[in-house]
Parts: C-alpha cells; structure tokens; sequence
C-alpha cells in the first residue's frame, strides 16, 4: 500500500517537474520534428515502401527515446538529489515510478510521431490495420520504456552519459526494434491481425523479461 | 542503533576500518577528524545511503530489530550532499518528499510548524532555486525532522547558516537529544561538544 | 589446468590436421573420406573452425555474465577479474567468428555480409561487448564498475534467448535450421544471391541458390544448405568444440592470473 502511494507521488513528482524544467519535453518534441524534417528531405517525392516507412517510424521513436529519456535519472544525478531520494523511497518504488514516467514519456513520443507521420506522408503512411497498429505502440512503448529506464540508471552513474546511453541501449533494444518494425510493416499492409500474434508474443515477453529483471537488478544500480 | 566492525574501501583504499558505534535512545555521537577521515563516509553507511565493503549496521525501534526497507521513517539527515528540488518551492518539497516517503500524520499543520521553527515560513511558496545557501540549509533541517525521526544525522550542521541559524540548529539538537538518537559529523569542537561521546577518524 | 592447455592443444591441431587433409568423395567408402555436400564442397571444412569459435564466443559471455553474477553476490573482487577476463575473451572469439564467417559467406552465399539471423546475432553479441566495456571505462569507481557491468551483462543476458528462439522465426536465414517461407521478399532475396553467385562465378553455388528459389517456389520447408554431417564429420567438429572450449578455459585461466598478478602490483604502488 505505502509502495503505491509512494511510486504515485514520485510520479507526480516528476510529472510536475517536467512540466516546469521541460527537461526532456523540449528536447523530445525538437527531436521528433528534427528527424522527420530531414527524412521527408532524404525522401524528397519518392513514394516509400511500407517496410521502410515503417523502419524509418522505429528509427525516429529510437533516436528520439536515445534523447530524452535518460534524463529521469540523469536529472536526478546532476542536481544532487538521489541520495534525497534514496532516502525517501525504497529502490522498488523509484523504479517503478521511473518505468511508468519513462512510458508516458515513449506513448506521447509515438503518438506524436504518428500525427506527424500521418500529415507529412498522407499517401503511404496509412494505417490499414488499426489493431495491429495500436498493439505494437503500446507493447513497443512499455518495452522501450522498460529497456531505456535500467540502461538510463546505469548511465546516470557513469561519466560520458550522453555518448553512453545509445551504445549501451542499441543492443538491448535491437530484438525489440525488429519485431516492431515487422509488426508495423504488417499494420500498413493490411494484413489479419492474427498475422501479428506471434509479434505480439515476442514484445509482451520481453516487456516481461526485461521489467522483471530489471525489477530484480535495479537495487545494485541504484545503491551506492 | 548498532555498527559493528564496519570497514570501508573505495578503489582498494582503506576509508575507515573496524568502526563498531552503539547508541540508544537518548545518545549522541560526534564523529571527528581532519577532511578526507571518511566522516562523510561514515554517515552515508549508517543512514543506509552506502554499503559498507565489510561490518553490518542493525537498527531498533523500541525494542524490535528494524527492517532496512522501513529505515526511512525513522531517519533524519542533514549534509550538504543532500539537495533539494529546485524548482519546487520550500513547502512543495517538504509536502512532495513526505508523500513519496509515504508518511502518515504528516499534515499542512506540522509543515508549517517546521517551517516556523526553521525560519523559512515567509518564504515557503518561493522556489528553492531562488533561496540563499543558508536558506537552503535551513530547509534541509526542517525536511530532517519532519517526520520526527528517531535517528538524525547531521553533517557539517552549521554550514552557511547565521547566528539565528546556528541556535536553530542547538534548539532541534537538544529536542533530538531528548526523543531519540542524534550523531553530529564535524571539525568543530564547539560543535562536537553538543554530544555526549565522540570518536575520531583517521587517527591510524 | 595442465589438462585443459595440453588437450586444447592436442585437439586443436588434429582438428586443423584432419579437417584440412581428409580428402572429399562423392560417395565416401571409409572413415578417412569427407561426403561432398552440394553447395559447400570443400568450403565445408570451414564447419569445424566457424562454429568451434562461435560457440566458444558464447560459452564466454555466459562465462562472463555467471561470474558477474556471483560478484554481485558476493562482492567479491575476484569475480569482477574472472568476469572481465572471460568478456575479453569473447570479444576476441567473437571478432574470429565473425570474420571467419563473413569470409565462408562471401564464397558461399555471394557477400560478406546477409543480416541473416545467426549473422545478426553475433553483430549484436559484437555490439555487446563492444558496450560492456565502453561502459567499465567510463566508471572509475572500481565497485561500481564490477557492479554496473555486472548488471549490464545481465540485462544483456536477458535478450539472449530472444535471438535464439524468436529471430530464426521471424526472419528468413542462409544457416541451416533457418525459417524460410515462399514469401515473395525472400524469394527475390534467394534470387538476388544466386545471380550475384553466377556473377562472380561460382556456379556450383549458384546452382544450389537457383534450386532453394524453386524449393521456395513450391512452399518446401526443406533448409537452405542440407548440413547432415557424416559420422566422421561429426566427430571431428565435436572434438573442435570441445578443443575450442578446452582453449577457452586455458586461456582464461591465465589471463585471470595475469589480472590478478595487476591487480595486486597496483595496490601495492598505492
Ligand atoms: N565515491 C567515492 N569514490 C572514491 N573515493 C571516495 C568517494 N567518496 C569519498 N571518497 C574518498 O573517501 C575519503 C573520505 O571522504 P569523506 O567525504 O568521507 O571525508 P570527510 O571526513 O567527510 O571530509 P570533510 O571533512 O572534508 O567533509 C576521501 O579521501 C575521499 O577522496
Ligand atoms: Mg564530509
């Protein structure tokens, strides 16, 4: 009970901080606008394929998440504030209440790629199969959350973060990235939506996997 | 509260070894010794913030042996390591930290008790990013002893603060002598004087 | 330890000896013929040194990933040398794998480089230990750094099962054992090999490309290189693992010493 209303507050906490610093709101948002920019110029008037559209939609959300969502931890290591934390909350707590901010963070991140995905690229960015679609965003989104929110507390600890955090995330994230962008290809083909069952396997097993152990390892990385 | 042979190393470098503290209620300790004894240290190990490479701490509450996942309602610390959110004003922090900690009891009432006896009552719905470093100090105390905890540490106490703050700071020291356990990290005797027993550090 | 660094010898060279002079026969009569398998010849050899070494690269980073394991644990030190002994290691045997595979792939399927998935596995493995000690350089803490990249190996160790079990499904592959469907990509994808294989050349392997397109055409579940070894074949890559494993467990025990030996010389200069 004291562990939910705990992870709750931190939450809020951080929600609240986000809106005032915009810490990694700004940072995210430029990104997403950033990189679409410069897809759409690459592009130029070629008509895309769905299987690159779709990669092309996974490389964004990546480079995006690679942007912004370390600061959850970093934040805290460079205003001096973990050991106020520790303090406060047990590992458990802060680890869950980063997961849950980091996936907020990663859904809106994907829904703002899909707006932008949808107005610039009207004739081959469309969703054929909304189900399949809607699935793979929000299995991708809990475990791109779940895999950058360990990775982003080992980085915080260490002294070149920025450089740090895609090296150590790319091969975590590698699995998850091609089952989604396989997943995504199908939604935009058109195809049955039991034709994504086993993605969908896949991505829920490794949101499982990759919380639980991280749930289990999180106290070594978080305690001095 | 109970240390026993508690030795700390960082990058194979001896810190301290063998430190073995016992204090109960109604005790207080002063930790001494010349900058880089490892006092920080110390304190970081016993308020639970760091492991010690070997030794164990124990705690008790009224008797019963205290699960280190419940340490965090019954202790206090005040050190300059330890920093509050600057973009949430004073009574935000309290309020916020309070709830992360999951408290029960803790009401706007006694918020604005501590802040009171901290001095910062004026002052509580300004960021702390706009507050003076004394006033920063100054909160630190009132977050300390919000929850009434038995155990408080306080590192370097007097850091920045002013005459008012400094006899703040003896007014919260000799309320914790009488309802808990205090131990004060320090270079100053003065200061070392509030305690009862004293050890010193780096002394090898 | 004198076991391990006389047996890998041992086997290591008869495996070189013998995979090498064993000549090939379309019909082998004894035990000192090789089978020809269509579309391998005598590239086939490279079988008993490729995945000897591949395999070895995985045995480390489960070596690694174990010892990390028991450092957090147990705090000890000790495990964090073993450990990263055992990651160097890997990352050397996964540098050989991955060379000695890109080679056998150009001569066999046209290009160094097809992102199938055993491919793409050992990139990623690659990436791995490139990462792990990316990670131990930029902590200088040496706690931390045990702790962290034990954590690390570990969340590394997390995905290994999805590549084993989930990428071979999903993704069409040249390796035996590999998915294939007669989808039109991996079609056009088998074609494209083939004709690269006439351009260069060879036309053996073109030939067996050519029938996997028609294999694939008909929907036939049948893999892309048949790879059933025969008995002498089989024994000899047995005993490559197992000397490729003796080597691993040699070379790591001195490289643990040697690390020790460092280790100590340092906090003797403090
Ligand atoms: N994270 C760390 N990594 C490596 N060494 C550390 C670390 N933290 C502290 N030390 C070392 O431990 C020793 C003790 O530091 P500590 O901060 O405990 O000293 P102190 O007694 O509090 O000093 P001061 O009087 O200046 O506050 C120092 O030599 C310091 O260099
Ligand atoms: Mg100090």
């Amino acid at each position: 009970m004291s562990q939910f209303s705990g992870t709750y507050a931190l939450i809020r906490k951080d929600i609240h901080s986000e809106l005032r610093t915009r810490y990694a709101l700004n940072a995210l948002l430029m990104f997403v606008v950033t990189a679409v920019a410069t897809i759409l110029f690459a592009l130029r008037s070629d008509q895309p394929t769905s299987s690159v559209l779709s990669g092309l939609y996974w490389v964004v959300v990546f480079f995006t998440a690679m942007s912004g969502l370390s600061r959850t931890f970093v934040s805290e290591e460079e205003r001096g504030t973990t050991m106020t934390l520790q303090l406060v909350a047990s590992p458990s707590t802060v680890y869950f209440a980063k997961l849950l901010f980091n996936t907020v963070l990663t859904f809106s991140m994907t829904i703002a790629v899909t707006i932008l995905y949808m107005t610039v690229f009207s004739n081959a960015f469309v969703i054929k199969t909304f189900s399949i679609f809607a699935g793979t965003v929000v299995l991708g989104s809990l475990g791109f959350a779940s895999a950058s929110t360990i990775i982003a507390a080992i980085v915080a600890k260490a002294n070149t973060r920025g450089t740090l955090y895609p090296v150590l995330s790319f091969p975590i994230l590698i699995v998850l990235l091609m089952t989604v962008m396989n997943a995504t290809t199908k939604a935009l083909d058109g195809e049955e939506f039991t034709s994504a069952l086993p993605d969908f396997q896949i991505l829920v097993g490794y949101f499982l996997a990759m919380t639980g152990g991280s749930y289990l390892l999180f106290e070594y990385v978080w305690k001095d | 509260m109970t240390a026993t042979g508690v030795t700390k190393e960082f990058n194979r470098r001896t810190i301290f070894r063998d430190v073995s503290i016992s204090l109960s209620q109604g005790e207080s300790l002063a930790i001494t010794g010349r900058n880089g004894s490892g006092k920080s240290t110390l304190v970081k190990v016993v308020a639970g913030l760091l492991s010690a490479t070997r030794g164990k701490v124990e705690y008790a509450v009224d008797g019963k042996p205290l699960e280190i996942e419940n340490l965090r309602y019954h202790i206090g610390l005040v050190s300059p390591y330890l920093q509050l959110y600057d973009e949430f004003s004073g009574s935000e922090n309290l309020e916020l930290l309070s709830k992360i900690r999951s408290d029960v009891g803790i009401d706007s009432g006694r918020i604005q008790q501590v802040l009171e006896t901290v001095g910062l009552w004026e002052r509580r719905s300004d960021y702390v990013r706009t507050y003076s470093s004394g006033m920063k100090q100054r909160l630190k105390y009132a977050f300390a002893v919000l929850h009434r905890p038995s155990l408080l540490i306080l590192d370097e106490p007097t850091s920045n603060l002013d005459h008012d703050g400094i006899a703040m700071v003896k007014k919260v020291v000799d309320e914790q002598k009488k309802q808990g356990v205090l131990i004060v990290a320090t270079n100053d005797a003065d200061e070392a004087g509030w305690c009862s027993a004293n050890i010193e550090l780096g002394k090898h | 330890m004198k076991f391990a660094k006389y047996g890998s010898i041992t086997l290591i060279t008869f495996v070189l000896v013998a995979g090498i002079a064993i000549p090939l026969s379309p019909s082998p009569q004894n035990w000192l013929q090789f089978p020809v398998i269509p579309g391998l010849e005598e590239k086939a050899r490279n079988i008993l040194y490729h995945v000897p070494v591949a395999w070895t690269t995985v045995v480390a980073f489960l070596v690694s990933t174990y010892y990390g394991f028991r450092y957090l644990k147990t705090r000890d030190i000790d495990y964090d040398i073993k450990s990263v002994s055992a990651a160097g290691l890997g990352f050397l045997f996964c540098f050989l794998a991955t060379v000695t595979g890109a080679l056998w792939a150009k001569f066999n399927w046209g290009s160094f480089w097809n992102w199938d998935p055993r491919e793409t596995s050992i990139f990623v493995l690659l990436l791995i230990y490139g990462a792990y000690f990316a990670l131990r350089s930029a902590l200088e803490t040496e706690e931390k750094r045990a702790t962290l990249s034990a954590v690390y190996s570990m969340i590394a160790g997390i995905t290994v099962p999805f590549f084993i079990f989930v990428m071979p499904r999903i993704m069409t592959g040249l390796h035996p054992g590999a998915k294939e469907v007669a989808d039109p990509a991996a079609i056009s994808k088998a074609q494209a090999i083939a004709d690269s294989a006439i351009a260069v050349g060879s036309k053996t392997f073109a030939d067996s490309a050519l029938a996997t397109v028609a294999q694939m055409n008909v929907g036939s579940a049948v893999p892309v290189v048949q790879l059933k070894m025969s008995p002498n074949m089989l024994v000899i890559f047995l005993l490559g693992l197992l000397g490729f494993t003796l080597l691993f467990i040699w070379l790591l025990n001195v490289r643990v010493r040697l690390a020790r030996m460092e280790y100590e010389r340092s906090t003797h200069h403090e």
